[in-house]
């Protein structure tokens, strides 16, 4: 390679480098430690180490032998004399429901001292260590790789033999929900086309001291805060509401009858619209800006109907707008949180709420972490589909 | 049309001082947590905690010279979890319901206490024969009694109004939508009441097998039509605005928008859940000594009975009930509105927190599957 | 519509108007909601919808006592002093590796360009949930969560994108011939950068680090995440208030951000027809 090009190569990658690092430290090291925290769940295992290893040649059905017992009476009660227990018991508890208070028992139980039985003494302090499935619950939650939160984020569990099998139909949540982001998005990136073409297509073809005014009305929403216009939606459509004074002032509801329009998926179908028909407006408008009006007219003037001309000639070459535009409205779609979790009520909730529940309420991180990694495989495959049918290199954000 | 309760009305300079505190925290040491002089209080926002701030946490400050920054949160131990958990402690005292402390202070999140250091009562008796029975934790200092009670706006009532707990559950009688805390702690215990549970039978039903089935089928019948909140400032909101015919809400914060923002609410004390929590210190807290400081200032028989003042609830000792007198601002007898006062406990539960200790995990996980159903 | 002067038939205009109608019911949508806030926050009562004094534009129906409340109130202006500092820090990081970066990926001689550039813009086409839950595991495993240095680097790496977007653009525009022309006159890459370069793309520059300041200053979620009490910015003050009880203060403060985003618009808009920057809309 002739030199002054080499090092101009090296000088364009050395600038940048510093980005690249930077993107790499704080952005792609933050996603691969939640891909690690989605199977990596070591801290049973560190509790437990005495009982898990005399675990290890257990059959899984029979009672296990006094030294498992020795094992996890043992560490019960140091983990419980240093109060460590609730943690450990919290994490195996959310494999089998119940095992929290009964492992709280058991540690809080054993007085100090080395029984004659530890087997028996453990029974007495509590006999759910006579069955199988206590001991199988900490050898499961003991398992420092394990690709259980992935199963329970898609509604699925070990049955006893350890076959994959769909848990029962009144605890699915997760996929339901998934589902339901993904049809919401659906919605709200078809409303979002059906609002915003005709409105793309007139700022594009209006004449330009106009259609300069008409695209400020849609980038004044496009740079106020999200909370501000999440905020407005509220007063707009509460029960004490703009709108229902209105819809109470003319007559068409009864003072009584006010009608729910926030709390629910309807204030987040609207507000969330709003909030992202800019981002389906603007790509639309850089792609019809640069169509000449020209095209339309010569089909026109050879005797197509405006539907024909549109059809044939305006829309096929709009594409790249619409499908960028689909896809920003979409991608964004599926990953908000700040507006159905102000407006959503119960029934507008999305699956990032569930994110943010387990990231800040329940504490099941793992499980939080596998459902921030699903959501994210479905954007890179949104990404990828996209990449095949329009080519990422023709999407167009800006004019 | 929509009325602002005034809650916030004099918090305008709540934090002022303690604002600056922050800012210049923010400009000096970004990575430095800030100096010792400053304590971060937990409460619960909104009325309750602007009586808290008046009773305790400014005459704390002006008392020991330790600035008391004030942080709100809606119960719960996961974000104190996740402080201690992560290693990374910015919360210093925390007022907890008494479950979460009980469970929190066997789980090491919270420092012991050790109650002989508490302040005794004025005629000398030691703080652990004057506070009342089972009201103190291993890991927390002074203490409120507090009740979750049902409340409705006179104005969506013209005609008969609910008067039992079973008329929250009853769609037919008492159209309209209900508000309700997004949580499984005393929706259970209410829901089996309405459902003809008698108080000292509603944790014996719970522990039984059909009995958390049975709540939650009750809590099924008005599921579609309940607004979940999840701040104890909400309830007034929502019922001011109308959002909802009746809530479910802590009677203090309605106490005072009855008595302060004249809203025209009325509070159903029957079927309430009475409970008492206590202040406790985050384990690992760098502000220890002060922490532990405000304990005891909070302990104080005057001090505890000092929030009385300002919202309707009661301390935890004895020798602090003789305290109680009249409303700061109205000068009403604050004593008929105590939720311990003897004409509101008619059909009244008290929460048996030892239940919840262990099974508030499992009732939470099974309630927010419920929920997103 | 399209200028079309040749005659209109009946059918024409009738879809024309249809358009037209649509197309104002639409821009009411996307409006509406920020125009009711702003007369909303000058109420003289504690009131969320319009009084009939306000309607009949009684001047005692108005009034600036919400935004008295909020300039008095301290943790308003913490908030403020907040937003203020994690914008600035990130804005002023963003850029200066923003451009870095736009000047490497527009010379001919990028290798990987499209590759880096993935990887580059990548912060933003991520849904800011999973950005956000993976920036909370990563910094509290470091021991920085909660605080203001956590969130700079987060709202840096978020609002960077931006930047060489827009930079990237101004520099595809610029006449290489120039730089070449300097370097065989003898200035060195740092002399033709700046006295070059740096004052072609400054519009670029600058409408970048206005996109970079303005996703800082809006963004709630990474706060909520790795901010605590300390890192309260105004957003984060607002989602408590909106959460628990919204009280007229937060309109007023509504109404501060939606003239604070008019003067960034204005602004962006004035680089752009200056010949600056990237046209509007690439978020």
């Amino acid at each position: 390679m002739a030199r002054p090009l080499r090092s101009a190569r090296l000088r364009a990658a050395a600038l940048t480098l510093p980005l690249a690092a930077f993107v790499v430290v704080t952005f792609v090291a933050p996603l691969a430690l939640m891909l690690v925290r989605s199977v990596h769940e070591p801290q049973v295992a560190d509790a437990l180490p005495r009982t898990l290893a005399a675990l290890e040649r257990w059959d899984g059905g029979s009672l296990p032998g006094e030294p498992a017992f020795r094992a996890l009476g043992t560490e019960l009660r140091e983990l419980d004399g240093r109060r460590g227990l609730g943690a450990v018991a919290t994490r195996v508890n959310r494999i089998e429901s119940g095992m929290r208070s009964r492992m709280l028992a058991t540690g809080r139980a054993l007085g100090p001292g080395s029984p004659e039985s530890w087997r028996d003494a453990v029974l007495a302090a509590d006999p759910v260590w006579g069955e199988a499935r206590a001991w199988l619950a900490l050898q499961r939650a003991g398992e420092r790789f394990t690709l259980r939160h992935y199963l329970r984020a898609l509604d699925l569990d070990r049955d006893s033999s350890g076959a994959v099998v769909r848990i029962s139909p009144d605890q699915r949540i997760y996929v339901p929900l998934l589902l339901r982001t993904l049809l919401v998005s659906l919605a709200i990136t078809a409303i979002c086309l059906v609002l915003g073409y005709p409105v793309a297509y007139l700022i594009a073809n209006a004449p330009p001291s106009r259609s300069n005014l008409l695209l400020l009305l849609v980038l004044v929403p496009f740079w106020t805060s999200l909370l501000v216009r999440t905020t407005s939606w509220i007063v707009l459509l509460q029960n004490q509401g703009v709108v229902n004074d209105i819809l109470v002032a003319v007559g068409l509801v009864a003072e009584d009858g006010r009608l729910a329009l926030v709390y629910n998926m309807f204030g987040t179908l609207v507000a969330m619209t709003q909030i992202l028909l800019p981002f389906m407006i603007l790509p639309l408008y850089a792609v019809m800006n640069s169509i000449s009006p020209e095209h339309m007219r010569a089909a026109s003037s050879l005797g197509a109907t405006f539907r024909q001309g549109f059809v044939r000639v305006y829309w096929p070459q709009t594409m790249p707008g619409v499908a960028a535009g689909s896809l920003l409205v979409f991608i964004l779609a599926i990953g908000y949180y700040i507006t159905p979790a102000l407006v959503g009520g119960r029934t507008g909730q999305l699956i990032s709420n569930m994110i943010a529940y387990h990231m800040q309420e329940s504490l099941n991180w793992g499980l939080a972490a596998a459902l921030g990694v699903i959501l994210l495989a479905c954007v890179a495959v949104l990404y990828a589909v996209f990449d095949r049918l329009v080519g990422i290199e023709r999407m167009r954000l800006a004019s | 049309m929509k009325r602002h309760l005034n809650t916030r009305e004099g918090l305008a300079g709540r934090l002022r001082a303690a604002a600056g505190a922050g800012l210049l925290c923010a400009s000096v040491g970004l990575l430095a947590g800030c100096g010792s002089d400053s304590l971060t209080v937990v409460s619960w926002g909104g009325s309750y905690a602007e009586a808290c701030r008046r009773a305790q946490f400014d005459p704390f400050a002006a008392e020991s010279g330790v600035e008391v920054l004030l942080e709100s949160y809606n119960g719960g131990l996961a974000q104190i979890r996740a402080q201690v958990d992560t290693g990374s402690v910015h919360w210093d005292v925390v007022d907890l319901e008494f479950a979460d402390l009980a469970r929190g202070c066997d789980e090491g999140l919270f420092e012991l206490v050790d109650i002989d250091q508490l302040p005794p009562a004025p005629d000398g008796t030691p703080a652990r024969d004057d506070f009342f029975e089972g009201t103190v934790s291993a890991c927390g200092g002074g203490g409120l009694y507090y009740s979750t009670v049902f409340a409705y706006n006179d104005e969506s009532f013209p005609g008969e109004p609910p008067s039992r707990i079973g008329d929250f559950f009853d769609l037919e009688e008492f159209p309209g939508r209900r508000g309700m805390r997004r949580s499984a702690l005393v929706n259970l215990e209410m829901a089996l009441m309405a459902d003809g549970v008698p108080p000292e039978e509603v944790y014996a039903t719970l522990s039984g097998p059909d009995g958390v089935d049975r709540a939650f089928r009750k809590l099924d019948t008005i599921k579609d039509e309940v607004v979940w909140w999840d701040a104890g400032a909400q309830p007034p909101q929502m019922l001011a605005d109308r959002e909802v015919a009746m809530s479910t809400a802590y009677n203090g914060r309605i106490f005072t928008a009855q008595t302060v923002d004249r809203q025209p609410f009325t509070i159903v004390w029957d079927g309430q859940v009475l409970d008492y929590g206590q202040f406790a210190i985050v384990a690992g807290t760098p502000n220890l000594e002060a922490a532990m400081d405000f304990l005891k200032f909070a302990s104080r028989v005057e001090n505890m009975a000092a929030v009385g003042r300002y919202i309707a609830y009661s301390p935890t000792r004895r020798s602090a009930m003789d305290l109680i007198s009249t409303h700061f601002e109205s000068g009403i007898d604050m004593r008929p509105h105590m939720p311990n006062a003897p004409e509101n406990l008619g059909r009244a539960l008290q929460s048996d927190w030892q239940w919840w200790t262990d099974h508030a995990e499992e009732m939470n996980e099974r309630f927010s599957a419920w929920l997103a159903r | 519509m399209t200028a079309r002067p040749t005659s209109l038939t009946l059918g024409d205009r009738l879809r024309g108007g249809f358009h037209l109608a649509a197309c104002a019911a639409v821009f009411v949508f996307l409006i509406a909601p920020m125009l009711v806030v702003v007369p909303l926050s000058f109420n003289a009562e504690p009131f969320f919808t319009f009084t009939e004094g306000m309607l009949s534009l009684d001047p005692d129906a108005y009034s600036l006592r919400w935004y008295r409340n909020v300039i008095q109130d301290g943790e308003w202006r913490h908030a403020l002093a907040n937003s203020l500092l994690i914008g600035l820090a990130a804005t002023a990081l963003a850029t200066a590796l923003g451009v870095l970066a736009a000047l490497g990926l527009t010379s001919s001689s990028m290798p990987c360009r499209t590759l880096v550039t993935g990887l580059l813009i990548s912060p933003m086409v991520t849904p800011i949930i999973i950005s956000a839950a993976g920036m909370f595991f990563f910094y509290s495993s470091l021991g920085l969560g909660q605080t203001h240095v956590s969130l700079i680097l987060a709202h840096a790496v978020l609002g960077t994108p931006f930047v060489v977007i827009s930079v990237t653009a101004t520099l595809a525009g610029f006449d290489r011939n120039l730089a070449r022309a300097a370097a065989s006159l003898g200035a060195g890459p740092w002399v033709v950068f700046r006295r070059i370069q740096l004052p072609l793309i400054a519009p670029g520059v600058i409408s970048g680090a206005l996109f970079a300041f303005a996703v800082s200053f809006d963004e709630v979620v990474t706060v909520l995440f790795l901010g605590g009490l300390a890192q309260r910015t105004v957003p984060r003050q607002m989602w408590t208030g909106v959460r628990e009880q919204i009280s007229p203060e937060i309109l007023a403060v509504a109404t501060f951000l939606v003239g604070f985003a008019l003067l960034l618009l204005g602004a962006v808009e004035w680089l752009r027809r200056r010949g600056g920057g990237p046209a509007q809309g690439n978020t």
